[in-house]
């Protein structure tokens, strides 16, 4: 059975844990082949096993030094080496640029943000703001895809994960852009917002930045992460980085709780796949409730405080 | 300094947007206008002028009413504008534009590309690394703040745990994020002014690369079907009466979430 390649993403925030994203791409490449993941710098081996990697190639070194040149070059080297049935990033930014780097190399089609995969290689998307699904495929190479995070549920399949190092010398063209200095921002114990199974946002009608610890609160009794409207981060209620939309994150979690969002398509664009919908706001003509599996219409400051009891009474 | 700016002309992410019966972005009916990010790079590119001289060029690819979005950027302040305009390019994959671009800057040698950190239509942020590995140039991606000191550009950039700086000598591919700044609107002499300057069109014939290599012909990768996702209905909503809460958390215990 043909190998199917990994890339592999660890989270530097949680002690270089092994990213949800990647175990549910270990679990979609099954369907194609063999999986085989591809690590840069470490990764817990045992867990790739455990989710079915029969194959660890492993590189490390200087790569990290660089922006994601020197990961696509080692990965172009391992296709033409192992000619894998496909490969799968995950759909972030640095996966997308490396795959894009990787197709160049080959001249190999390139799909982004592929939410299922066949095993012919026909590709699922969901695009325009989640109205429209594409099904799509690559001519003559090989699927190289970049797969959207919580896309499907992760199973465990043990498989031997045999880690085989990749020996691989930089060249002066992967040494262009060196990385020099890479600042955490601790969000404390909360999980990641792409990969989080519960999200709570706060938009405009959130009203500043202090009131957002009312959006954490709930998030954090949930065990969810924190989310904001391009209303909210242009505001400068919560950080940037936040920001669910169309010139944010797009999300699709188990549940997408949004506090004081009207709902403009800007927001919908990055939230509209989320599993179940549960909306609190003011207006009860706010276009979000037209999504929310679950409304109240009423002020946030009294439906939060109440609902934040409420969990805590039921713990 | 010699700056080039990559600019699309997308539908607008405002208004509904559909495929064609050849799975194609349907463009003809849209409302198209610049994608978002873009207006994000012509405002730096027009700062870095501002500050350290030289010239600024829009550069599309796009059908005939690419057009209007290049006056539009030009009315901004840019000097003048590239359109390559092919009626072969139709249907053309991330891959074949990015051999059209980096044919077209060849030609125009900058010392700096900039463009959006992606677009509103595909949103791949696959074009900056594509054109970075093509010109054997940096590509710096996703920036959030820019620094030219001489050759050397230096970026920040957000991640998913922090930010990084990351460096290079020029020439190199800087793509932004609409964290870098506030783009300027148009003045009318601005707009006036846009009239007159110069659009170079520019054949696919003129950048060495036939017609198969691009479009339908040249696309390695292919839409097969598109469907409309069935809208989501709206649930149950109550107005909450002094236990809205409370209700809340009943639905989101019956759902298990709780």
């Amino acid at each position: 059975m043909a190998e199917v390649l990994v890339v592999i993403e660890v989270s530097a925030a949680d002690g270089g844990a092994v990213k949800k994203v990647s175990l549910e791409m270990l679990t979609m490449a099954r369907a194609l082949g063999s999986p085989s993941a591809v690590v840069f710098g470490e990764a817990d081996t045992a867990k790739l096993g455990e989710f079915g990697a029969e194959k660890v190639y492993q590189s490390g070194g200087e790569i990290g030094e660089y922006l994601v040149a020197p990961k696509a070059s080692v990965l172009a080297q391992l296709v033409k080496e192992v000619q894998p049935a496909a490969v799968l990033l995950g759909s972030t930014q640095e996966g997308k640029e490396i795959a894009g780097r990787l197709a160049v190399k080959l001249e190999n089609g390139v799909l982004t943000d592929v939410s299922a995969l066949d095993a012919d290689g026909t590709a699922t998307q969901v695009v325009f703001a989640g109205s429209t699904i594409v099904k799509s495929a690559v001519k003559g190479g090989i699927p190289i895809v970049t797969v959207r995070p919580n896309s499907l549920t992760p199973t465990p399949s043990p498989a031997s994960a045999t880690v085989s190092p990749v020996s691989y010398e930089l060249t002066e063209g992967d040494k262009l852009a060196k990385v020099v200095e890479r600042v955490a921002e601790s969000k404390g114990a909360r999980p990641e917002l792409t990969e989080a199974s519960v999200v709570v946002s706060g938009g405009r009608g959130v009203g500043s930045a202090e009131h957002f610890k009312l959006v954490e609160e709930l998030a954090d009794l949930l065990g969810g992460a924190v989310g904001a409207s391009r209303a909210a981060t242009d505001s400068g209620f919560y950080p940037h980085a936040f920001q669910v939309g169309q010139t944010g994150k797009t999300v699709s979690p188990q549940l997408y709780i949004a506090l004081g969002i009207s709902g403009a398509i800007q927001h919908r664009a990055g939230m509209q796949t989320s599993k179940t919908i549960v909306a609190v706001n003011k207006d009860a003509e706010a276009p979000i409730f037209e999504l929310a599996d679950f409304g109240v219409v009423g002020d946030l400051f009294q439906v939060v405080p109440q609902a934040a009891e409420e969990i805590r009474r039921r713990h | 300094m010699k700056i080039v700016v990559l600019v699309k002309q997308v539908p607008d992410s405002g208004a509904e947007r559909t495929l064609t019966d050849e799975n194609t972005v349907e463009r003809a009916s849209a409302n198209n206008v610049i994608n978002e990010m873009d207006e994000y790079a012509l405002e730096e590119a027009l700062r870095l002028q501002e500050a350290h001289g030289g010239e600024v060029t829009v550069l599309t690819m796009g059908p005939e009413r690419a057009t209007e979005s290049i006056r539009k950027a030009l009315s901004m302040g840019p000097d003048g504008a590239v359109h390559v305009l092919d009626a072969s390019l139709a249907g053309t994959d991330a891959v074949g534009t990015s051999k059209v671009l980096a044919e077209a800057l060849k030609r125009l040698s900058p010392d700096l590309v900039l463009c959006g950190a992606e677009s509103t239509d595909a949103g791949g942020q696959v074009m900056p690394h594509m054109l970075a590995e093509r010109l054997g140039v940096a590509a710096l991606t996703g920036a959030r703040k820019l620094t030219v000191d001489g050759n050397q550009l230096t970026i920040e950039r957000q991640t998913e745990e922090g930010y990084e700086v990351v460096t290079a000598a020029g020439p190199a591919v800087v793509s932004v994020w609409d964290t870098i700044n506030e783009p300027r609107y148009p003045s009318f002499k601005g707009i006036m002014a846009a009239k007159k300057k110069p659009v170079e069109t520019l054949p696919l014939a003129d950048l060495g690369i036939s017609p198969e290599q691009v479009g339908w012909a040249g696309a390695l990768t292919t839409v097969v079907s598109h469907s409309k996702r069935p809208p989501r209905s709206a649930g149950v909503k109550v107005t909450d009466e002094g236990d809205g809460g409370t209700k809340l958390v009943e639905f989101l215990t019956s759902e298990k979430f709780v």
